[in-house]
């Protein structure tokens, strides 16, 4: 390691994935109709747009369901995550 | 520059100029003011190049020194008492990033009750953030103590914070004769620093202080704890160098032995070793080992000059509640454990607040001290 852990390496924040945090999953139904709101709110940088839909990346979502909130037209769901 | 009779702010503030800062930011407070007033005068009128950052706290200041550091420049800040408290939280991340920042502090008693005066409660408390403490007896061991500082934090193999304490008032305000080292020499002996693993340039990116896992973590903090001990060598190389350069050196940069000859010894820290040095010429059964690096402690060179002793009295400004003494007098004992043949350790908590430390209680107490019983502590009050 660097003196202090500096991080010379860019990037090495993708390496930690931080899925595993999450206890409840937002889940996009077929309402949503990829306006994109939720990817303006989402903490993490976690959505994004596939086919007129948004698709999560579960690698990093934590959970934090502001994007099942925020949906305009609650095009979104959550269920509790199984472990 | 020649020698000069000028107030010990004062003359440390020059020395600080000599090593021409990059940033220098600082919040004002007794008895530390006269520093930062000279160092904002120097910049003001153009003496130095370097940016005074007007702060509006010492919280501030010593996280726009760690900001200057952390970009790759050379910086400096002084505070002492509340304001060394406030910056207690940035002191740790400061060592954690492990930024050789040089910060004096002017030692002054904590609250409450409000006290403006000297001991070494505020810097002895942030003995464990990781800092590398230097404690000086004369304005003239300031200045010098404060040109090594630069060298020993910014050597590769230290890269750490140092903290030059000095008596608030006793050595603040006090005018002395003082030899200011030549620019030309002073800029040979510390060149400009060349960071490596602290910069702000767009085409190294660097993360610094980033978050880390329990082991990660846990690993940076015992190679910050080996590096603070490894400073050692490099101090007293410094202090050698510093010595065969300038012609002053101080002990061999960890402890200054004075007459130590005697079957008593004194053990101290500060401008209070300048008053035992003059009972100890009066006296033929005691000598001084005066502390000049706290941290790290200096555990070998200690138990070196405290063979054979029949007596150790520790004398220090600083008390902690609860233990019974001040912490230097128990690392102090602890150093000799492992003695076959143990001196008498006996303590003195003193000066607390600005109190006067008379010449004739350090005498008493020598005297007294042939018949108090080991670990006894005397309160000078």
């Amino acid at each position: 390691m660097e003196p202090g852990g500096a991080i010379k390496k860019p990037g090495s924040s993708k390496e930690v994935k931080t899925g595993s945090w999450r206890t409840f999953k937002p889940i996009v139904t077929d309402k949503c109709k990829g306006c994109g709101i939720c990817i303006q709110f989402c903490p993490e940088g976690c959505i994004k747009i596939s086919s007129e839909k948004v698709e999560i990346d579960y690698d990093y979502c934590k959970g934090c369901l502001i994007c099942v909130n925020e949906c305009p037209i609650k095009a979104m769901t959550s269920e509790r995550e199984e472990k | 520059m020649g020698r000069h009779f000028m107030e010990g702010s004062k003359v440390v503030a020059e020395a600080i100029y000599l090593c021409k800062p990059d940033v220098v930011s600082a919040y004002p407070i007794t008895p530390q003011t006269h520093i930062v007033e000279t160092l904002a005068q120097l910049i003001a009128d153009g003496r130095i190049k370097s940016k005074f950052l007007e702060v509006e706290s010492e919280f501030s200041a010593i996280s726009s020194v760690a900001g200057a550091v952390a970009a790759g420049s050379r910086a400096f800040t002084a505070t002492c008492s509340q304001g060394l408290a406030l910056m207690h939280e940035v002191l740790f991340a400061i060592a954690g990033m492990r930024l050789p920042v040089v910060m004096v502090v002017a030692n002054r008693a904590l609250s409450a009750p409000i006290n403006i005066w000297c001991d070494h409660s505020d810097s002895i408390a942030e003995r464990d953030s990781g800092w590398i403490q230097l404690y000086v007896e004369t304005a003239q061991e300031a200045v010098d103590t404060v040109i090594q500082a630069y060298k020993i934090a910014e050597n590769r193999k230290v890269l750490l914070p140092v903290m030059v304490c000095m008596d608030g008032f006793i050595l603040t305000h006090t005018v002395e004769p003082v030899n200011v080292p030549d620019d030309v020499e002073v800029n040979k002996f510390l060149p400009k620093y060349k960071p490596t693993h602290a910069l702000l340039d767009s085409t190294i990116p660097m993360t610094l202080g980033p978050f880390a896992y329990p082991e990660p973590y846990f690993k940076l903090k015992k190679e910050l704890s080996l590096a603070v001990d490894n400073s050692k060598k490099i101090i007293k190389e410094v202090n050698e160098e510093f010595g065969e350069k300038f012609k002053r050196k101080y002990g061999n940069g960890l402890v200054e032995e004075y007459k130590n000859d005697k079957k008593i010894a004194i053990v101290s820290m500060g401008s209070v070793c300048g008053t035992i040095k003059c009972i100890v010429d009066s006296r033929e059964d005691t000598g001084l080992v005066k502390i000049r690096c706290y941290r790290p402690f200096p555990k070998g060179d200690l138990a070196d000059a405290l063979k054979e002793k029949e007596i150790v009295i520790v004398i220090e400004k600083n008390i902690s509640p609860g233990l019974g003494s001040g912490s230097v007098f128990s690392e102090v004992r602890d150093v000799l454990y492992n003695f076959k043949e143990k001196p008498k350790v006996v303590g003195a908590v003193v000066g607390l607040g600005g109190t006067d430390v008379r010449s004739k209680d350090i005498n008493a107490l020598i005297d007294k001290s042939k018949t108090m019983k080991d670990g006894e502590v005397e309160w000078f009050i």
